[in-house]
């Protein structure tokens, strides 16, 4: 089981879908990907799209936590959707809600963020 | 179940290979028939002490060799992850939430505290260029008790 990240312009938002499993292994491909897009697009922030992320580790949170920082750095906002109970759960134990609004789908996510710009 | 039931891994330190090694364990305590979430538990902890060894103790040299051994006695797994590396230098300060050595990997800081959390006891033991060796336990509390 590998990891795939699908990217969609919206607007001025990227939407991230990870399908899979997301750990030290698959981490670099995330961080590359979004990096590239954050740095490259027009888009100003980023929805999370967790539906189909099987399973993550601290190795995630790492990268998530980075793409964090530097979409919150050109001044936009970072927001996740469908989080699994185990992820909802590393999400917890790390502090990471502090920082990361939560919403149930890509809608309720996307309509948060049209208020927010 | 009676007795004990063991099972050692002994595998090459590569990325690719935490995936390997948390399915594998879960697969041996499948037996037990523990709940999605303890196997979930189980498979985030092996994947945070195996992403450990390969990063840190053997800072990603690939010609080296993790070792899990896991042992089943009742409702209770051990699990122990042990590498050869460079060792931990201050076991106090790795432990601490959020603490990396690595920050410039995107390193979150959260394994040691994630394995203490999602396991019932935690034990690390470091040697500086001896290796380190983490022990893991959890109860499973099987399924089966449900109707009992």
């Amino acid at each position: 089981m590998s990891l795939q990240a699908e990217l969609e312009q919206y607007r001025n938002v990227l939407i991230v879908r990870l399908r899979g499993e997301l750990d030290h292994h698959t981490a670099d491909v995330v961080r590359y990907k979004m990096e590239e897009a954050i740095l490259r697009g027009g888009s100003v922030h980023v929805i999370l799209s967790l539906k189909e992320l099987q399973f993550m580790d601290s190795s995630g949170l790492g990268v998530i936590l980075g793409r964090y920082k530097q979409v919150k750095s050109k001044g936009g906002k970072m927001v996740v959707c469908d989080v699994n109970p185990s992820v909802h759960r590393l999400f917890e134990l790390s502090g990471l809600f502090k920082i990361l609004t939560i919403h149930d789908n890509e809608r309720s996510a996307i309509s948060s963020l049209e208020v927010v710009s | 179940m009676n007795g004990m039931n063991e099972m050692t891994l002994s595998f090459s330190a590569r990325s690719e290979n935490e995936a390997f090694a948390r399915v594998a364990v879960a697969a041996f305590v499948s037996q037990l028939d523990p709940t999605l979430e303890e196997l979930n538990d189980l498979k985030t902890a092996v994947s945070e002490a195996v992403t450990n060894a390969i990063i840190h103790g053997y800072e990603s040299d690939e010609s080296c060799k993790v070792t899990i051994e896991a042992t089943i006695e009742g409702d209770c797994v051990s699990i122990t992850v042990s590498d050869n590396g460079r060792g931990i230098e201050d076991l106090e300060l790795a432990r601490q939430p959020l603490f990396t050595s690595k920050p410039e990997l995107e390193r979150s800081g959260m394994g040691f505290t994630i394995m203490e959390n999602f396991m019932d006891r935690f034990e690390v033991s470091s040697l500086m260029g001896g290796g380190t060796r983490v022990m893991m336990l959890k109860r499973i509390e099987s399924k089966k008790a449900l109707y009992n």
